[in-house]
């Protein structure tokens, strides 16, 4: 077996076991779906886990109704197609106070349902204080991330034992890069989303950033005028806070190609990080996922 | 065991430029984005001296807020590269911070490999002993001690080779038997990916390559071991999914579950993309077993039933992680991988210096102490010792109401077998206590019929072993039937509980570590075998004082031959009641010798 596979192999049976962990320590957990590659990887990994049994968990997914319109087609032909249970939370105040889409309020759809954990697709390799994040990562009551208070989490022996009020997060892919969720969407034939290849869209350029005009609602500037440009997203986010990169790439192969070449922090494409260095931690100490 | 992802620990402190040379590898392996070196070039620290427009690398690996503004790094941060054989490096970077011992042990607990920083202008410090010492005790594999900023001294080959000495002796005492020594400067780059120009005198590998080098060493030969992790069912579907911790499985194989010891055949090995024939070593897999036998979560699926060998006592190194100290006799859950029992640290036996690995005498494990510990499960468990499985050698302990991590354990050695008997207080044993008393203690159980000499053999016999500085007892027959057994007469069923309540009492005085001589008729075979029974081999000696009746008759120092001729008591031995002779005596006295040639002969039994 080639290095490159027998990697996969490492990783993908140490994600499986952790999803297996979680699925037997949790009262009622849920898996984050985003719609994005990771989650792809993520809900592939999960069939993996329990076949023959279904995943024993519902996706849940938060519609800052912000979403391109491809994505949401994509979710609901997954969902359909690999017989999952999706739950989709929309922000109501965030839609009525009319724009601003971060204010996620993912708590308040875990506390909606009462659910104790929550998988998630985070990767270590993303930003700099998730390489510090725990596999099993403990949530004080209202979810806040406390780094001081971590559990110590040795070998692959995981503490799960939650306290009345404490919720989980539980990242079963934190080891993986990006070239790793690329190799294995490649090795494993996942769809995903049509956004990360390459097609002729229409743009607005923005200091470095290329910014989608997906529909009606994007707010242009002066005298912004809409240019059709080759390009395709590394990321998925909300529409106008996600950036696209100019690419040939319209092929899984020529993505994978692509991306083993680029060296570009895959988080860059995302407005929201910019701000300031450290925004990451101070969203996730805010309860952000 | 995995071969293609190498768990590297980085070990040093701020101050032996540990970030940049984390830094430099990355950026020189190509493994850094490059937005984030730009970054790297702009963005300076409060009092950093480095140039603008140059790489400050140790921007690239520190995390959190708190901790940059501190200028140190105080959680674990994981960050992977690729090697340039392809392989996948995950480097656990642990600070070197002295409170922060319980980081660098969670960072080991999984790493392959550990790097070692000295800095070369300082030498051999306190915090290199203690770190090898840690990496030591959590089973670090390889260690590759880098000697940092040579640079600073003149890449001069006398400075490395004096602390190459010193750190010799160290990993020496501490038994680490795959080191490698690199003269370094992560600063000016030499023999971190690049070989130096700057030190021809050392023709040895590079960081990188000694890294690179690096393949799993063969564990001890265990055949086939899982921990059944979850049952998985569908529709008309039920199997075991689990990680195989140990060996390799194939379908077809016949296999044991523990704790049940059911026994059964692996029918197919499924996977999400059809069945497979064989599930190697670190697979996530689901058996389905034939017959369908009933197993739970943190039972044991084993190829071989010699490697469950379950205890409820393990002898193991205990890291306390908590800011509250380990309390002795408290219960705490012990977790190891899906398998849970409450546990009870019975004893410290000692604490552990972790910069020098002396040993100190305490009672008491505070925060980031390491001790060697006696625990006691509440159910057995399969545990190995640690330095021959990780996997089977690991456990964590959780407090039970904060349910916090508390403590870390490497399971040294299993004290005994487990059985179905109750826990005791362990804090001093039968053998410590018969140690006080400089003899083995145990029973000595004289039987035969009324008049043989019991009682004048015991008596005689506890006198003797007094001259000799023994502690002895004689339970007497006659005088228990006067206190604990004065309730019982002497029909079959009284002399049945005669013979159990004076053979528990017994088996208390042996456990306080006294030599006890039985002076008891106890006629029933079934009676003195049951009364063996409950002693542990080696404990219990049956002396059979052979007399012949006739002559008891003429002894009859009680009077009691009279009586019961007169018909005054209907179940005396040898009379109305026969008298069984022992079938496999320890020893057979002939009850008309003199008293001291037999006591002679049951001495000689007990040295």
């Amino acid at each position: 077996m080639r290095v490159e596979n027998q990697i996969l192999r490492e990783l993908e049976n140490e994600s499986i076991e952790i999803f297996r962990e979680a699925a037997v320590s949790f009262r009622k957990p849920v898996m984050m779906y985003s719609i994005g590659k990771d989650s792809s990887v993520l809900l592939h990994l999960a069939r993996k886990a329990f076949y023959p049994s279904p995943v024993p968990f519902p996706l849940l997914h938060i519609d800052t109704t912000w979403k391109f319109k491809e994505m949401i087609e994509f979710r609901d032909r997954i969902v359909a197609q690999t017989n999952s249970q999706l739950i989709v939370y929309t922000n109501q105040e965030g839609v009525a106070a009319g724009v601003n889409p971060f204010t996620l309020k993912l708590k308040a759809a875990l506390d909606l349902h009462g659910f104790d954990a929550a998988i998630g697709g985070s990767r270590r390799d993303e930003e700099k204080s998730r390489a510090k994040e725990r596999i099993f990562s403990v949530r004080d009551p209202g979810h806040r991330w406390n780094p001081r208070e971590q559990r110590p989490e040795l070998w692959r022996t995981y503490n799960t034992r939650l306290l009345p009020e404490q919720t989980m997060r539980v990242f079963p892919i934190s080891d993986w890069t990006e070239t790793d969720i690329w190799r294995y969407i490649y090795q494993e034939n996942i769809e995903v989303n049509p956004l990360y290849f390459s097609k002729e869209r229409p743009m607005v350029q923005r200091g470095d950033q290329l910014i989608m005009v997906d529909d009606e609602r994007f707010p242009l500037i002066n005298n912004e005028t809409p240019v059709m440009k080759r390009v395709r997203f590394r990321t998925l986010g909300c529409y106008p806070l996600t950036a696209a990169v100019e690419s040939n790439a319209m092929t899984l192969e020529e993505v994978v190609e692509e991306v083993l070449h680029v060296k570009l922090s895959e988080r860059a494409t995302r407005l929201i990080d910019g701000d300031k260095e450290d925004s990451m931690e101070k969203k996730k100490t805010e309860g952000y996922f | 065991m995995t071969t293609s992802v190498i768990r590297l620990l980085t070990c040093g402190s701020v101050d032996d430029g540990k970030s940049t040379l984390i830094g430099r590898l990355l950026v020189e392996t190509d493994s850094v984005p490059h937005d984030t070196i730009g970054a790297a070039r702009k963005v300076r620290r409060t009092g950093s001296t480095i140039p603008a427009g140059e790489i400050d690398f140790s921007l690239l690996t520190d995390g959190l807020e708190a901790e940059r503004e501190q200028g140190i790094t105080i959680d674990v941060a994981y960050r992977s590269m690729s090697l340039l054989n392809g392989k996948r490096l995950i480097i656990a970077d642990a600070p070197g911070h002295e409170q922060y011992t319980r980081n660098m042990v969670v960072a080991a607990s999984r790493a392959d490999i550990a790097l070692v920083l000295i800095d070369a202008t300082k030498g051999v410090r306190t915090q290199t002993l203690r770190h090898l010492t840690i990496c030591s005790l959590m089973g670090v594999n390889r260690i590759i001690i880098s000697i940092n900023k040579l640079d600073a001294m003149d890449y001069s080959q006398k400075v490395f080779d004096e602390i190459s000495q010193a750190i010799t002796a160290a990993t020496d005492r501490l038994r680490l038997s795959d080191v490698h020594i690199v003269p370094i400067s992560a600063l000016a780059g030499d023999n971190v990916v690049f070989p130096s120009q700057n030190m021809p005198w050392y023709v040895g590998p590079t960081l990188q390559d000694s890294i690179q080098s690096w393949v799993a060493p063969k564990d001890v030969e265990i055949d086939g071991l899982m921990r059944i992790q979850m049952i998985a069912r569908a529709e008309n579907f039920r199997g075991v999914a689990g990680t195989v911790q140990a060996g390799s499985f194939s379908a077809g194989d016949e296999i044991v579950i523990y704790p049940s010891n059911q026994k059964a055949k692996i029918a197919k090995i499924v996977t999400f993309t059809g069945d497979v024939e064989k599930a190697l070593e670190d697979d996530a897999i689901t058996f389905v077993l034939e017959p369908e036998v009933d197993a739970t979560r943190g039972d044991l699926v084993a190829k071989n039933p010699a490697d469950l060998i379950p205890s409820d006592r393990f002898a193991a190194h205990v890291v306390w992680l908590n800011e509250d100290p380990l309390i002795h006799s408290r219960s705490y859950l012990m977790v190891s991988g899906p398998t849970t029992s409450p546990a009870i640290i019975t004893k410290i036996k000692h604490k552990v210096d972790v910069n020098s690995g002396e040993h100190i005498s305490s009672d008491a494990l505070k925060m980031n102490e390491i001790g060697l510990v006696e625990i006691a499960t509440d159910i057995p468990m399969v545990m190995q010792p640690y330095s021959q499985s990780r996997e089977f050698g690991n456990f964590i302990l959780i407090d039970r109401l904060t349910l916090k991590t508390v403590g870390a354990g490497m399971i040294q050695h299993s004290l005994r077998r487990a059985s179905n008997v109750v826990l005791q207080d362990y804090e001093v044993t039968k053998s410590v206590r018969s140690a006080q008393k400089n003899q083995k203690s145990r029973t000595v159980w004289l039987t035969g019929l009324s008049g043989s000499g019991k009682s004048t053999i015991a008596n005689a016999l506890e006198k003797r072993l007094l001259t000799q500085g023994a502690h002895a007892y004689v339970l007497d027959g006659d005088n228990l039937r006067l206190g604990i057994n004065m309730d019982l007469g002497f029909t079959p069923e009284d002399r049945a509980e005669n013979v159990r309540r004076t053979s528990e009492v017994a088996k208390l005085m042996v456990d306080a570590g006294l030599i006890v001589i039985t002076a008891l008729i106890s006629p029933f075979e079934v009676d003195r075998q049951r009364a063996k029974s409950i002693f542990q081999d080696g404990e219990f000696l049956e002396v059979f004082v052979d007399t012949p009746v006739e002559i008891c008759r003429t002894r009859d120092p009680k009077g009691l031959y009279k009586k019961s001729a007169a018909g005054q008591i209907p179940n005396f031995t040898g009379v109305g009641q026969d008298y069984e002779r022992p079938t496999h005596p320890d020893l057979i006295l002939d009850g008309t010798k003199p008293v001291n040639e037999n006591v002679d002969l049951i001495m000689k039994e007990l040295l």
